[in-house]
């Protein structure tokens, strides 16, 4: 007897405590601050893009499911400081574990995780995502690639002191001509 | 070499030409004069190195091989190189692994030379593959005390279309210009500056024009010197290595192929001690774009009734080429032209399908100027023989060698390389039968940095179409030279000059010296063995020998008496047939009208011919007359072997997914069974057994040629006789779409002496042209040895197609006069990267 009210005591006293649900797709919590969601291609302030192509986030993962192949800057096209940028970057999702091994390869901070994680979908080939779905987007000031490096002369500025060169630039231009 | 651990070994003597020495407390025997980083090597002790390399002298320029020595019970002061040092009686030696000495000596020189090192690892092609990256992590420091600015130069420095510097990253090794001044010869990057601004460098007005430049690329061992055309490409954990042989010439080079997701990414050369080395060519490594041109064929195609090539399906391709060869064999006869550049197996099938399918003798794989001489000079000196009688390590140790109709290192660059080592490690008297000191004459000239006017003494001069009346009346020093076990090589121009190969046989009779016949083409060897001549049946057997027929009829099948017993017809001569009408179909394979004799009548031939079946990779001037053309699988997918000039198999397999293209052999087999014959060629697994089982021709070896030797022409007013031969680096078909490549292609010019100049009227550096009825190739005059009245073209190179403007070849006489072009144009040479 005494059991039966002990067992009704639960359902009754989680009345009064606190719901966990989740009320998805309605709201839309956020992840925990360092939830490896979607990756993204980062861009240097001036909107070049940080990535280089170098492969190390494919040779990284675990899953292979990263493709990059690297292409050759030239002073007429010039996606990113220096001598190579990613022509070709794929992330498929349908592999990705999510391990994030591929950011902590990443030898520029190009690559790092969002915490975006509605990532299903009805189709394969919508789960493999190419280099303008991964690319951050452009913010005030920067400039869609390819364009002429415009915070220093080489990409050693960008490594080094790239958002003192976007202050400074702000600094001397607030229309932002120089930066546009 | 032994190893001895226990004490009883001390009564152990020595064994000649040894001495014994310690390292990391192994005794060990090494032969006197063997490097200690060798002996490291074979005791299984790898001790860090850049600058050494086994193939070049050694240098000691990095430092990082530092080990500790002891000699005679007492300690050399400092760690020693152990990649310049000798093996001694009674030497100990310390390694990093077991004396704390020698291990921070390397930590101390990897230091050094990561101090200006930039950390381009990750935008570096060698990274992943790189010897400074792995020995970094193996034997340097994690950490380095240097905290000032690195050097910095601008970067990447192209010092050639195909070679890109980044000084940045040398750490001057000096791997690449020990090898260009050693193995190549032609030493266009050195060191320039001294100390701290010492750096790799080359001329200014000089890039790194060799022909060997891309082995620079492979033995650096930073990421000093890269690829034009690989930059950027791929990483090496990207890409699937398939062990692959050189498709461009006849030396037989193993190379490495690199693929990535269905596509050669780059090539390399691959270590065959026997034959290449560790070395390639240029061509070989870069000149692989032809794979995925958009001339390639992918389906087959059939002309239709309008007259126009449609695509079609294989078996309707097969049906319609089948029923227009039976009725062509019916109405006057079929031959085949296989071309120069099949394996071995796709050579057997053309050879058993003009036998079996065709039921003919007329076959010749001959696409280029040929002779009746020619065949037999083949029957009696070369066909069926193998490496064992002559070889890359016999040709290396002979004496002396005889270059006849044959520039090495154009036409064979490996050899080039085998005979310039043997001239300069131990003094090889290297003649050529030519026109004119070329470069690699002079780098084959056995005193080391000879001037120039020295070097003349191995060339014996003649005027093209005399080399057999020279070649009969040899200096003695030549003949002597010749006479303790010569060599004699003979190139494929030979069959240019009357008389030539008559003038070899008889020479190699005088003096006793070994023939070697070193054609161009990397199939032309195959197809000699395989049959698909008209005077021979697979493995050598004469036509005319009715036992030899009989062999081969009953090994095929067929009925007795089946094989005709009269030799087929040449390529020039089935052409000239077709041209009269007196042929109604023709099959070819891998044929460029241009490289015969007489591109016209070839054209000729093709067009008028009844029915014509092209099998090939690209379009081409055949494809565009044929009736019926079915694409073929390339190298890259399909498996087979050539024979090189040795007559050594040089086996290979697919090294991209095969699925969706067809060798020739399966194509021949499928088309002569649609024609009721049998081949068994399904696959090059199959051609190759069945041509092995049939083995040589048990006869003896018929006597070689005797055609009487020819005169020189002789030009009249403002004419000159026409030297020509094909450089390595020009227009050829499997060079297409490799702009990086035809850069270093040598500038065209008319070469002539300075007395021919002027009585020719043109001068130095000014535009000439060179004309015949046909037409008239005009290029800037450069001056050379040449003989009188005697004007040298590249055979095939932009601005200059000999044979397909001029209809003219090697000993015909051309008009020479000087040509107005616009000035500024006149001083440069037209080199292909320019043109075209």
């Amino acid at each position: 007897m005494l059991e039966f009210f002990k067992g009704f005591g639960v359902t009754f006293s989680t009345m009064f405590k606190k719901v966990v649900t989740e009320e998805y797709p309605e709201d839309f919590p956020p992840a925990a601050p360092r939830y490896h969601g979607r990756h993204q291609l980062n861009r240097h302030p001036d909107g070049l893009e940080k990535c280089v192509g170098c492969e190390l986030c494919a040779w990284a993962c675990p899953a292979d499911a990263i493709y990059v192949e690297g292409g050759d800057n030239t002073e007429e096209e010039r996606y990113s400081p220096g001598e190579r940028y990613g022509a070709i970057y794929q992330i498929n999702y349908l592999r990705c574990i999510g391990c994030g091994l591929c950011i902590e390869a990443c030898p520029t901070r190009s690559l790092t995780m969002t915490n975006f994680y509605e990532l299903a979908d009805d189709n394969r080939q919508n789960l493999i995502y190419t280099k303008e779905q991964l690319l951050a987007p452009l913010l005030p000031g920067m400039e869609q690639p390819p364009h002429p490096m415009r915070l220093g002369s080489d990409e050693q500025d960008y490594y080094v002191q790239g958002p003192e060169l976007a202050k400074r630039g702000d600094v001397s231009d607030p229309v932002g001509e120089q930066v546009r | 070499m032994t190893l001895t651990q226990d004490s009883g070994a001390e009564a152990r003597p020595v064994p000649a030409g040894h001495v014994r020495l310690t390292i990391d407390g192994l005794e060990v025997d090494a032969p006197k004069g063997e490097l200690l980083i060798r002996t490291c090597e074979r005791l299984g002790i790898i001790v860090p190195r850049f600058c050494d390399h086994p193939l070049l002298d050694p240098a000691g320029a990095c430092r990082q091989c530092l080990v500790e020595v002891e000699m005679g019970g007492r300690p050399m002061p400092k760690p020693q190189a152990s990649c310049t040092m000798t093996v001694a009686d009674g030497m100990v030696v310390k390694t990093q692994h077991t004396s704390p000495v020698a291990d921070k000596a390397q930590q101390g020189v990897m230091e050094l030379l990561l101090i200006n090192h930039p950390l381009d690892c990750p935008i570096c092609d060698k990274g992943g593959e790189c010897p400074l990256q792995n020995q970094a992590m193996a034997h340097g420091r994690t950490d380095s005390r240097f905290v000032e600015t690195k050097r910095t130069f601008p970067k990447p420095l192209p010092i050639s279309s195909q070679v890109l510097l980044d000084r940045e990253r040398c750490v001057l090794c000096q791997r690449c210009t020990r090898f260009s001044e050693q193995i190549g010869g032609d030493p266009f990057i050195d060191l320039l500056e001294r100390g701290a601004e010492q750096q790799i460098g080359v001329a200014q007005d000089k890039p790194f024009q060799s022909y060997f430049s891309g082995n620079t690329i492979q033995i650096c061992p930073v990421g000093a010197l890269t690829s034009a055309a690989y930059r950027f490409r791929s990483r090496p954990f990207d890409l699937v290595s398939t062990p692959g042989v050189c498709e461009h010439c006849s030396s037989g080079c193993s190379q490495r192929n690199d693929t990535r997701r269905g596509t050669v990414m780059r090539r390399l050369a691959g270590n065959e001690p026997a034959v290449n080395e560790e070395w390639n060519c240029d061509k070989g490594r870069f000149a692989f774009r032809y794979l995925t041109s958009r001339q390639r064929i992918i389906r087959p195609m059939v002309r239709g009734a309008d007259g126009v090539l449609a695509e079609a399906s294989w078996t309707e391709a097969l049906r319609v080429a089948a029923e227009g060869l039976l009725a062509a064999r019916a109405a006057g006869g079929v031959a085949v032209l296989p071309g120069g550049r099949l394996t071995v197996e796709d050579a057997y099938a053309y050879a058993k399908f003009a036998r079996v399918a065709a039921q003919t003798n007329d076959v010749d794989f001959r696409a280029r100027p040929h002779s009746a001489e020619e065949l037999d000079f083949l029957a009696a000196h070369v066909v069926g023989r193998g490496p064992e009688v002559l070889d890359y390590t016999r040709l290396e140790a002979a004496p002396a060698v005889l270059c006849v109709a044959f520039e090495p290192e154009e036409e064979s660059p490996i050899v080039f390389l085998r005979l310039r080592k043997a001239a300069r490690k131990h003094g090889q008297k290297v003649f050529h039968l030519g026109q004119w000191t070329t470069p690699a004459m002079r780098r084959t000239a056995p005193e080391r940095g000879a001037a120039e006017s020295a070097a003349h003494d191995n060339l014996i001069r003649a005027v093209p179409g005399s080399e057999a009346a020279v070649l009969a009346d040899l200096p003695d020093d030549v003949v002597a030279a010749l006479t303790g076990g010569g060599v004699i090589l003979v190139g494929e121009r030979a069959a240019e000059v009357p008389g030539l190969y008559s003038a070899v046989s008889a020479l190699a009779e005088r003096t006793g010296a070994v023939v070697g016949w070193v054609p161009r083409r990397a199939g032309d060897r195959g197809a000699l063995d395989a049959g698909a001549v008209p005077n021979l049946l697979p493995g050598g057997r004469p036509v005319t020998d009715p036992a030899a027929r009989a062999e081969i009829e009953q090994a095929w099948g067929l009925a007795e008496g089946a094989i005709p017993a009269r030799p087929g017809r040449s390529a020039d001569e089935i052409l000239a047939a077709a041209a009269m009408g007196e042929l109604a179909g023709l099959v070819v394979g891998g044929v460029d009208p241009y490289d015969l004799a007489d591109p016209q009548a070839a054209l000729a031939g093709l067009r008028e011919v009844g029915f014509l079946v092209s099998l090939e990779l690209h379009t081409s001037a055949v494809t565009e007359l044929a009736d019926v053309v079915l694409p073929v699988a390339p190298d890259a997918q399909r498996a087979g072997s050539y024979l090189n000039w040795e007559g050594r198999r040089r086996e290979f397999g697919p090294a991209l997914d095969a699925s969706g293209v067809l060798p020739d052999c399966r194509v021949l087999d499928t088309l002569a069974v649609e024609m009721d014959s049998d081949l068994f060629t399904q696959t090059p697994a199959a051609a190759a057994g069945e041509f092995a089982r049939l083995g040589g021709y048990g006869g003896a070896a018929p006597p070689g040629p005797g055609v009487a030797a020819g005169e020189a022409r002789r030009p009249a007013f403002a004419q000159a006789v026409l030297a020509t031969w094909r450089q390595l680096v020009d227009e050829s078909t499997l060079a297409v779409d490799e702009p990086a490549l035809a850069g270093t292609a040598r500038p065209a010019f008319v070469r002539m002496n300075a007395a021919t100049a002027e009585r020719l009227g043109v001068t130095e550096g000014r535009p000439a042209a060179v004309r015949t009825d046909r037409g008239a190739i005009t290029l800037p005059v450069a001056l050379a040895d040449l003989p009188d009245g005697v004007v040298w073209l590249p055979a095939n190179s932009a601005g200059s197609r000999v044979r397909a403007t001029l209809g003219a070849g090697h000993g015909d006489v051309v008009g020479v006069t000087a040509a107005d072009v616009p000035a500024g144009e006149a001083l440069v040479g037209i080199s292909a990267g320019s043109t075209s």
